[in-house]
């Protein structure tokens, strides 16, 4: 049965920095169209570089950020916009997050496992016997046992268990979604693994769809079954992810993946176009990779490319698809 | 050719002494672009420290010394006791988030002049730095801006210029790249490649991004727990790791276009406050053995110009 | 927890005036404000440590006193303040909003006014026979505003941070956000802040008291200087009567301060500790 996992409508935030004299306005979000449908949970990879809007995403998504304007739906629940919004409750069971730093994301006052038993108990309405179950479950689930971690503060873990707590936490409330904002950049790479494979199993186990959010694109490759490319704020290419990071349509997306350092294949030698000043690009009237497109054409210069869709799924945005 | 020796580096904290880099023995060939290679508390950016000669409290050299390849005006080989006289001139370090380090309140150029002496008047030094910055396809009126004014990418461009500006025979470069984008990275980097290229230097790189040293660096070496456990021409590093931890670490990266399933290195490496004995990886290790355990393996080349610190190549190598 | 070399010193100070002056007045037999219990001016002595003063008080039995009642001044009104502060502070950066557009119009108002003339204008009012609990009353009044501009700011700063996130998707309260995982980082800062502000009540009444403001009746140490000024210490000679409250506000500062410092450098650095990873 195919569900809309999520989905938004013409979601824009806009911040205005800078005081009377010098006001810059940037668009964070600038009318971002999703509309990913599955009939089972997936990860969807929500890609981009610095300042693309990635992370005031899962601001807007996790309510700790208002949008301008436009929605965001998850599982059919509205998370963020104007309307129908769910209470505290129900929020709490349709999307959970897991943050970037594992030692920020607790209180270095308190035990990392009073934050397990206090969502089992107020979120999950246990009891506190039911509770300590719920908790050893989810910890069990990641790979981690309770009694190594009963009692102990944030910095007596290392960074991947300290991270794997955190998935167990979001879990325990069977959320729809997880939102992950760059989970694994602050591990070490031969110890990201463990984090990110439990991500494909977790998927199939509590049957949740993520939110896998990150610049890296070789992770996005190895995690996201959907992968949505960002910049400035606009989205550029959209659709099934290996599809995408193998065959990118999108001259954005080709850009990045020519970027990529890989240990299997040598970098073609090409210049590149470095990005301008940043503000002008948000503001853009028309194509937002105008300065340091290849093919840029008059077109692009007044134009927004609107959606193309592809037979494979995929959505791109470009005048020359 | 930079000759490590027996090179011991601590830190002195309130909790004690521990060693960052723990007995480096090595000689790594000048005119390459040498990428050392490892994870958080491995002991990378110590050693890139010792190298430069930057050895305030609470680090200190606690044995050995660096011998540098080229000689002072009497003719005697320079070493750790004197390259602080060379610094800038012969031998530059671009040190960790040092874009994000710049005095905002200064110019660039005034904390270019600020660290240098030079013999010309300043205002002929700033034309010539301008001059080679050109010649980069750099703006040269980013010298007269204001750090908040660059972007963090233009900002590395033109500190990796400043640094090579007196053409030093070493460069060194502790994670150049770490927090900029993937496409300001390739600029970067290769960047870096061309002037090396153009300068004959050595230019060695601090980085925890395999995919950086596969692209641009010739040799690698792999430091695990405050030692090197692997060192050699990057290609064969990537081919046929010799030391375990190599080879499960190259193996843990997904690849784009593999669909194979990876795994993490199982365990996390040792504390360094520990007493430790033996081989630093022999916990982690499927085939440590009690030699392995009590006797520490020496750096040994085991194949010309590949070198590994393990007791059991050969087993591991099936 | 190991104390800095700092934090000792301040901290053994402290430790000889708070029991010095709770200890001592049990062992006096003559209530040091009682005039012309003792013959008048005498020199320092077996009998009066610091002799005796134009008032016939024993001057050592008065400082101690007088910075008894200071000190028991200070404490009571800082725990006011401190307590004060904290809730207001820490709701109003925590809880924004109109909430908090409302406290900060009061407290900017605190802020704003200036304390010190009003507090004389009141002191003339009372012309020098305030009761202690109206002088306390008053100085909370003034204590207050400051501090909780601080401790807000800090709670605006943390509010941000990613565990009140995590706190907030685990089912916390809004108090208990406030409680339990904010408090815990501003605690630091409010213990500093409780020290400095008794240096501050400390100060403030000696400086009202030696313009004849406060309760002078009642030893405290602005009153000693007071009625050594009026007598003109200094010019007959009576050194002693002058010095020796000079003195120990000095010491009793120093300590205040080096404990605070003290503390406020224990603190950060078990705070740089806990968040230093392996």
């Amino acid at each position: 049965m195919m569900e809309t996992i999520l989905k938004t409508d013409s979601l824009n935030k806009v911040y205005r920095l800078g005081g009377l004299i010098h006001r810059a306005r940037i668009d964070a979000l600038d009318d971002v169209n999703l509309d990913i449908k599955s009939d089972q949970p997936i990860i969807i990879g929500l890609v981009g570089e610095s300042g693309s809007g990635k992370t005031t995403f899962a601001k807007v998504i996790l309510h700790l950020v208002e949008p301008t304007s436009g929605r965001v739906i998850v599982y059919d629940r509205l998370v963020a916009g104007k309307g129908d919004k769910p209470t505290g409750q129900e929020l709490l069971h349709t999307v959970q997050p897991i943050f970037q730093d594992p030692y920020a994301a607790f209180s270095s006052y308190q035990t990392v496992n009073s934050y397990l038993e206090r969502t089992a108990m107020r979120v999950n309405q246990l009891s506190r016997t039911e509770a300590v179950d719920a908790v050893e479950e989810a910890l069990t689930s990641v790979g981690l046992k309770y009694e190594d971690v009963r009692g102990k503060y944030p910095n007596q873990f290392s960074g991947g268990e300290l991270q794997r707590a955190s998935v167990a936490r979001a879990l325990i409330p069977r959320p729809k979604m997880v939102i992950a904002d760059e989970p694994v950049s602050m591990i070490d790479a031969s110890l990201r693994m463990s984090v990110i494979n439990l991500f494909l199993t977790l998927k199939q186990e509590y049957k949740t769809s993520f939110l896998y959010i990150t610049h890296d694109l070789t992770i996005a490759y190895y995690v996201c079954d959907y992968i949505t490319i960002l910049y400035r704020g606009a989205i550029f290419e959209s659709g099934p992810a290996k599809a995408v990071l193998t065959d990118p349509q999108h001259p954005y997306t080709k850009l990045l993946l020519e970027s990529v350092p890989r240990t299997n294949r040598k970098w073609d030698h090409k210049q590149i176009a470095l990005s301008d000043i940043e503000t002008k690009e948000y503001q853009f009237e028309g194509c937002k990779f105008y300065n340091r497109c290849p093919i840029a054409a008059d077109i692009c210069v007044h134009d927004r490319p609107a959606p193309v869709k592809k037979e494979d799924g995929r959505v791109v945005y470009c005048h020359f698809v | 050719m930079i000759k490590l020796s027996n090179l011991v580096a601590s830190y002195t904290t309130a909790r004690g002494q521990v060693n960052a880099v723990d007995g480096v023995n090595l000689q790594i060939p000048s005119e390459y672009i040498v990428g050392i290679a490892g994870e958080s508390g491995c002991g990378k950016t110590t050693l890139i420290r010792v190298i430069y000669g930057d050895m305030s409290p609470p680090l200190s050299l606690e044995k050995g010394e660096v011998r540098y390849g080229f000689c002072d005006a009497n003719g005697t080989e320079v070493t750790s006791d004197n390259i602080g006289d060379y610094w800038s001139k012969r031998i530059s370090y671009i040190p960790q988030s040092s874009m994000s380090s710049l005095n905002p309140v200064t110019r660039i150029r005034k904390q270019f002049t600020d660290f240098l002496d030079y013999d010309k008047g300043r205002a002929e030094l700033l034309d010539e730095v301008r001059a080679y910055v050109k010649n980069l396809d750099l703006p040269p009126e980013a010298i007269d801006a204001y750090p908040h004014e660059l972007s963090g990418g233009m900002r590395q461009r033109i500190l990796v210029a400043m640094a090579t500006f007196f053409q030093p025979d070493i460069l060194l470069a502790d994670e150049p790249t770490t927090a900029l984008d993937v496409v300001v990275q390739k600029g970067i980097l290769l960047m870096l490649k061309r002037l090396q290229e153009q300068m004959q230097n050595t230019i060695i790189l601090v980085s925890h991004d395999m995919g950086v040293h596969y692209q641009i660096a010739q040799k690698m070496l792999i430091m695990y727990a405050a030692k090197v456990v692997e060192f050699g021409d990057t290609r064969e590093v990537f081919e046929a790791p010799l030391h375990p931890y190599t080879r499960f670490m190259i193996e843990s990266l997904p690849t784009i276009g593999d669909d194979r399933v990876r795994q993490s290195v199982r365990g996390r490496p040792p504390s360094l406050w520990e007493d430790l004995k033996g081989c630093r990886f022999a916990p982690r290790c499927p085939m440590a053995t009690e030699r392995c355990r009590s006797e520490e393996p020496a750096l040994r080349e085991y194949r010309p110009g590949q070198f590994v610190a393990c007791h059991y190549v050969e087993r591991s190598l099936q | 927890m190991r104390l800095n070399l700092r934090l000792k010193i301040g901290l053994s100070i402290l430790t000889v005036f708070v029991l010095g002056s709770l200890i001592l007045p049990l062992f006096n037999e003559v209530y040091p404000s009682k005039q012309g219990a003792y013959r008048k001016n005498l020199p320092m002595s077996r009998e009066h440590l610091l002799g005796t003063n134009s008032l016939g008080q024993d001057i050592s039995w008065f400082l101690i006193f007088a910075v008894r009642n200071s000190l028991l001044l200070g404490v009571a009104v800082s725990l006011c303040t401190s307590f004060l502060s904290l809730i207001i502070g820490l709701s109003a950066g925590y809880i924004r909003g109109w909430f908090d557009r409302v406290v900060m119009l009061v407290t900017d108002s605190f802020v704003c006014i200036p304390s010190f003339p009003i507090l004389i204008v009141l002191g003339t009012l009372f012309r020098g026979s305030a009761r202690f609990s109206i002088l306390g009353i008053i100085l909370v009044v003034f204590g207050w505003a400051w501090n909780a501009r601080t401790v807000r700011s800090m709670a605006l700063s943390l509010r941000e941070r990613d565990f009140i996130g995590t706190a907030k998707y685990s089912g916390t309260s809004t108090l208990a956000i406030i409680l339990k995982e904010i408090f815990p980082y501003v605690y630091g800062y409010g213990i500093v802040g409780f020290i400095n502000s008794i240096l501050w009540v400390i100060n403030t009444e000696a400086a009202l008291a030696v313009i004849g403001l406060s309760n002078l009746e009642t030893p405290t140490l602005g009153s000693i200087i007071f009625w050594a000024l009026n007598y003109n210490a200094m010019f007959t000679g009576q050194y002693a009567w002058v010095v020796a409250p000079v003195v120990a506000t000095s010491l009793l500062f120093l300590g205040l301060f080096l404990t605070s410092t003290g503390y406020n450098d224990l603190f950060s650095a078990r705070r740089g500790r806990i968040h230093d990873q392996a």
